[in-house]
């Protein structure tokens, strides 16, 4: 496929350039927005260098917030997100976890129909299971929570699948050879199991951590109290102000500061991601 | 250090079917014992059932002087060595020896030693900090046994250890295995295929067929004298040519359907005139003998080895096929007719309906 003609070089390289441009416009003329007074943005043409109100711009979002949009500083919602979204991976890898070694390493009755009952809530996201989800969580008292925040969104047909399936594919004599040397049902868990899906779980951590922080109609659902807000749907609410025009230049500079996380996530575990994706463990 | 004992062990899967029918067998202290029989023969299983990781569905398996049937593998007091190895693919070497002991709550210097000396005698020295994926086949092999060895286990149990290594380390690892034994002098049951193995590793070997056994003793009684048809045919490469043929009458020869026929030494008339299964092995035959009591062997194939040529042909007409392993180069070309000469006490016996040895 590689061959040594200049050309197809040249025109591949354009190609991903332009690829690049049109995914990365959107974010700088965030970025750039972010950096200008309001003023600047409400007149044409809309700039396209960064501005001189960067630090004023962002030191206001994250300790004073939006006045307009309920005043709740970026920097606590940042905080309510995070808990959030490290709740819902940490809790779904651990039950996933779980559930997969005892579905593939323990034989109990309906085994199986334990396996399909898991596999079929796939079919049930939180989208459409949202009101009696909601009922549930009012009658247990956990509205305005973090626990009302991320419990119910913790159990993961998928991230069972997918241990399940590496799970399936270590090797029986493994266990076995654990048995022999003298390590029971949590400790092979635990020494063997664990290490082995250390990639696994690497995988699994960015993609629910992303999956987590981008939660929008739950929190927006369950949380009233301002002190619980998170900053997808705080995002949202500062754009509906009424009353008053949004203030772009904050809207922008806190989803720059909304999409910094995964980014910081995405790229410290770049590596054992991209492992967990195309190694298979010999 | 104890011996294994197997009293009328079975073993019927939950489906129903019976993998083991009744094995009986006591091996010794520090005895080498080795399994052997095509593969569903039932021979990995009963290993199994010795380790505990099958269930034992009837029968007493002891080990030293305590039934073990309802033991956890580790109460055991026993070692494993898979066919695949089963390395902890996560640990390096020292970590995948020292678990084992580790688990078993013995002291860190001790370990270390035991590791250390283990590593000595496997030559594994230089290798211990590194993971089993970075080491080659036959290097895994000794990691795997070093994680036996190290524990100092009353029995060892060898799951076709080397059918994943190449001929040639095969043959070398056979014999490290074989003195490793010996130095060590630990009770040890080894699950194998390849009746090479078997033979030159065992003290005795069990040939299982159909999950019974068809017959338990040392590799030269085996080959000298096999109780069956089968052990005839699966002990000896190349295996050993059955002929149908008859006694005659006075009992004095075995004649074969065409009319040819050898002598038997001192046959006293036992047996006389009954249809029988006639074994001979391939290395027994001759071909320079003198004209009585001969039968001749038309030449289909010959295949030279350098040390043996081997012949296949056909006596009389094509029913009769066998094999003849004659030693260095003999000149042989299709068609030719040999004459066949065989020591009368080569010739054995067997029931053409049972396969079983007629004496």
């Amino acid at each position: 496929m590689v061959e040594n003609r200049p050309y197809l070089n040249v025109i591949s390289h354009l190609i991903i350039i332009i690829c690049i441009g049109i995914v990365m416009l959107p974010v700088w003329i965030t970025f750039v927005a972010s950096t200008h007074p309001i003023e600047a943005l409400l007149t044409q043409p809309i700039p396209m260098w960064p501005g001189d109100r960067l630090f004023e711009n962002y030191a206001l979002v994250l300790t004073a917030g939006i006045a307009d949009a309920g005043g709740v500083p970026v920097g606590v919602m940042m905080i309510n997100s995070l808990i959030m979204a490290l709740s819902i991976t940490i809790g779904k890898i651990a039950i996933s976890l779980i559930a997969a070694y005892a579905i593939v390493y323990f034989r109990f009755p309906f085994r199986m129909t334990c396996f399909w009952i898991i596999f079929m809530t796939l079919m049930l996201p939180v989208e459409v299971r949202i009101l009696p989800t909601f009922k549930v969580v009012a009658d247990l008292g956990m509205l305005n929570s973090y626990a009302g925040l991320s419990i119910p969104l913790i159990a993961s047909a998928t991230a069972t699948f997918l241990f399940r399936q590496f799970f399936l594919t270590v090797p029986e004599e493994l266990a076995e050879a654990a048995r022999i040397d003298g390590a029971g049902p949590l400790k092979f868990f635990i020494d063997i199991l664990m290490p082995l899906s250390r990639t696994n779980i690497a995988a699994l951590f960015v993609i629910l951590f992303i999956y987590g922080w981008n939660q929008y109609l739950w929190p927006l659902l369950i949380t009233t109290e301002e002190s619980f807000y998170t900053v997808v749907m705080g995002i949202q609410r500062m754009v509906n102000v009424s009353e008053s025009l949004p203030v772009w230049h904050l809207v922008m500079a806190t989803t720059i500061l909304a999409m910094l996380p995964p980014v910081i996530v995405v790229v410290t575990m770049q590596r054992l991601f991209v492992k967990g994706l195309i190694e298979t463990e010999k | 250090m104890a011996g294994v004992q197997l009293k009328d062990v079975e073993k019927v899967y939950p489906n129903g079917f019976k993998a083991i029918h009744g094995i009986d067998v006591k091996v010794i202290d520090g005895e080498f014992l080795v399994l052997v029989g095509p593969s569903g023969c039932g021979k990995s299983t009963l290993l199994r059932m010795v380790a505990g990781l099958e269930t034992v569905s009837g029968g007493e398996i002891r080990i030293g002087d305590r039934v073990v049937n309802d033991l956890e593998p580790m109460e055991r007091n026993i070692a494993m060595v898979f066919q695949n190895y089963a390395l902890y693919p996560h640990m390096s070497c020292y970590d995948n020896m020292a678990y084992g002991l580790r688990n078993r709550g013995v002291p860190k210097a001790e370990i270390a030693a035991r590791v250390a000396e283990t590593a000595r005698i496997l030559e594994l020295e230089g290798l211990l900090d590194r993971r089993p994926n970075l080491l080659s086949g036959g290097q895994r092999q000794r990691v795997a046994m070093g994680r036996a060895i190290v524990r100092k286990p009353a029995v060892f149990l060898f799951d076709e250890p080397l059918s994943n290594l190449d001929a040639k380390l095969r043959v070398q690892m056979r014999i490290e295995i074989k003195r490793l034994q010996a130095d060590l002098n630990t009770t040890s049951i080894y699950v194998t295929h390849d009746q090479v193995e078997a033979m030159t590793l065992g003290h005795r070997l069990m040939v299982l067929n159909g999950g019974n056994m068809e017959q338990l003793g040392t590799p030269i009684e085996l080959y000298e004298r096999p109780a069956t048809t089968f052990v005839a045919e699966f002990i000896g490469s190349p295996s050993m040519n059955l002929l149908d043929a008859r006694v005659s009458d006075d009992g004095a020869v075995v004649k074969l359907p065409d009319g040819e026929s050898w002598t038997r030494a001192d046959g006293g008339g036992r047996h006389a005139g009954r249809t029988v299964t006639l074994g001979v092995r391939p290395e027994h035959f001759d071909i320079t003998g003198g004209d009585d009591g001969e039968a001749h062997l038309h030449v289909a194939l010959v295949e030279h080895l350098g040390a043996d040529t081997l012949i296949h042909g056909h006596i009389g007409d094509d029913r009769n096929a066998l094999t003849v392993r004659l030693q260095g180069v003999v000149t042989a070309r299709m068609g030719d007719v040999l004459p066949l000469r065989v020591a009368a006490k080569h010739l054995h016996l067997f029931d053409p309906e049972t396969g079983k040895r007629l004496d």
